[in-house]
């Protein structure tokens, strides 16, 4: 093994959601990986309230960053540099962890490095299974997103292959599990059930699986409705609702469409690694059935440990020590929360370094609507 | 003594250090907007101003509102981070009591901000350094009754002369406000607060309809 010593030591924020999290990585090797759920707070309105997202992050910060910092047992005067979640994610989030990060940077006289969410998902698993092969396929799926991408290098280039056109994978998850009334969040509930459960029980619809359908985007509203409606017309004809049944059914129709795109995508690209990511990556039958496929492909299947899928700072700081190792430019003091940030922008360089950006978003639009929250 | 003050709770981003006898440099920018983005270039210019680094200060005061939440968190996570980071106290003094000072008025007299939502943030005084009342969130007409005959000042103050007739300047709070009036309760002997969010409403129970959604379309 190579001596680490002259590895980027990085630590990484990210709150772009209701996770507070602050990771410290030397290189790909994780040191510390701190973190402060809302979740709770959140449960009982069945999905993330912005606004009780934002006031726990602004408590959490700062005994997330202490608990990282003993965790790892390194001094902050020596760290190489600060990442943090730029976006995309919810404003007001984003916009704790960015004042932190910059605070941070600025009076221990380090580098700051604004980087891409979507990313750092894909990033992370240097930690667990060492660099990253380039290009790299990626499916990322959680309560937030459902993308497939490619990467030829994480700090420069990061193609979007496919999305969700409707709802993000876990929030379909959520929305049965509230229809059965399991619960929030829904993923691991639905999990636990549909491991007694039947997968074929009940055909349920393959969203945009048709030959003239786009290839790689996802669409699982349309599921959502079939599964909902389904157990109501149980409940309505006075039937018992096969719980495990249909939370099998249901996570099989999700899986499979899942893993059968990202093979797909895998195999039109000529890419023979992919690497999921994000909180479903945690789910029990999508690890199965990818390693199922991705064998049968030829592909090498790469799943970082559940707790480094879900939203986390060590994800930040793996990607923030990938931009240090590649000379990546900084971010400037002025770096803001970009809630609609492009996955095609790895990291936010300084304007000095800037290339002109294609994109144009509209942040007075996105700063007001959060202040509705004010 | 060395400080450096800030307050994000207002539209102002400002930011000030103060030596213990006086202001020493300060910037004030008005835009509600773009809190995150100017206040850690303002207080590298004020630093720069007095040719100063952070590691010369002994002390972080923080505005700590009542204000619009998301503004208002850029000032108190950067407060808190710095004090993190440096090792020094952060002090929190409320926002609406930095205006109070900077008005410079002996006798009774009101503070209001604007809360949005056609309501504002406001205290009683009765003088620039003795509030009498807890900050509150109110529509103006609730409220007229009681401070219709007083003095006013702030924006929320300002926004609504019905309520508030006798309303004059300032309209934000400044940072040099706030470091005269932190140096001169911490010179005092003083305990001053650690910098708690004065929220002082709930935050919206509401689910947005696609909630979690963090990618964008
Ligand atoms: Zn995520």
């Amino acid at each position: 093994m190579a001596d680490t010593r002259d590895e980027p030591l990085v630590l990484g924020i990210e709150t772009s959601c209701d996770e507070t999290g602050v990771g410290i990585v030397r290189g790909t090797t994780l040191l510390a990986d701190a973190v402060a759920s809302s979740v709770d707070e959140h449960a009982r309105f069945g999905g993330v309230v912005p606004e009780v997202a934002s006031r726990a992050h602004l408590e959490a910060m700062v005994p997330t960053i202490e608990r990282a910092l003993k965790e790892a047992g390194v001094s902050a005067k020596d760290l190489d540099g600060i990442a943090v979640t730029a976006g995309p994610g919810l404003a007001g989030a984003l916009l704790v962890g960015v004042s932190a990060a910059k605070a941070y940077a600025y009076a221990l006289g380090k580098p700051l490095y604004g980087v891409n969410h979507l990313a750092s998902h894909i990033c992370v698993d240097q930690l667990e299974h060492g660099p990253l092969p380039e290009p790299t396929m990626a499916l990322l799926v959680s309560g937030g997103h459902s993308s497939l991408l490619l990467s030829t290098d994480i700090t420069a280039d990061v193609r979007p292959m496919g999305a969700t056109i409707d709802d993000a994978a876990g929030e379909a998850f959520d929305k049965i599990a509230r229809v059965l009334d399991l619960g929030f969040p829904g993923g691991p509930v639905i999990d636990r059930y549909a491991r007694e459960g039947d997968p074929e029980a009940i055909a349920f619809p393959r969203g945009l699986t048709g030959p003239r359908d786009a290839a790689y985007d996802f669409s699982f509203s349309g599921l959502k409705t079939a599964v909902a409606r389904w157990i109501e017309a149980k409940r309505a004809a006075g039937e018992e609702v096969p719980v495990r049944d249909v939370a099998a059914s249901f996570q099989e129709a999700v899986v499979d469409v899942l893993t059968r795109k990202a093979v797909r995508a895998c195999r039109d690209a000529g890419v023979d690694h992919l690497m999921i990511g994000g909180g479903v990556a945690a789910n029990s039958r999508l690890r199965v059935l990818a390693q199922e496929r991705c064998e049968a492909a030829g592909i090498r299947l790469r799943v970082p440990r559940p707790k480094l899928c879900t939203d986390n700072g060590a994800m930040v700081a793996a990607l923030g020590a990938e931009m240090v190792t590649r000379g990546r430019a900084a971010s400037d003091w002025d770096l803001s929360a970009d809630s609609s940030l492009p996955v095609t922008d790895p990291h936010v360089p300084g304007e000095a370094h800037a290339h002109a950006h294609s994109h144009t978003h509209d942040h007075v639009h996105e700063v007001s609507k959060e202040n509705l929250y004010s | 003594m060395l400080l450096l003050a800030l307050d994000t709770a207002t539209p102002a981003v400002t930011v000030a250090l103060h030596d213990g006898t006086a202001v020493i440099a300060s910037s004030s920018q008005v835009d509600a907007r773009r809190h995150g983005e100017l206040l850690l270039p303002a207080v590298d210019r004020v630093l720069a101003e007095a040719g100063l680094g952070l590691d010369a200060l002994t002390g972080i005061v923080a505005g700590n509102g009542p204000g619009p939440y998301t503004g208002l968190r850029v000032g108190l996570m950067t407060a808190d981070t710095f004090g993190l980071a440096l090792g020094i106290p952060v002090h929190g003094v409320c926002t609406l009591d930095g205006l109070a000072y900077a008005a410079d008025l002996a006798g009774p007299f009101v503070v209001a901000t604007d809360a949005r939502r056609k309501e504002v943030y406001w205290a009683r005084y009765a003088d620039s350094r003795t509030r009498v009342t807890d900050p509150a969130v109110d529509r103006p007409a609730d409220i007229a009754d009681e401070v219709r005959d007083l003095p006013a000042v702030g924006a929320g103050a300002l926004l609504y002369p019905d309520t508030f007739p006798k309303a004059h300047e300032p309209e934000h709070v400044s940072a040099a406000a706030l470091a005269c009036l932190a140096a001169e309760r911490l010179a005092a002997g003083e305990e001053l607060p650690a910098p708690r969010p004065l929220y002082l409403r709930r935050p919206d129970a509401q689910v947005p309809k696609n909630y979690k959604v963090v990618t964008p379309k």
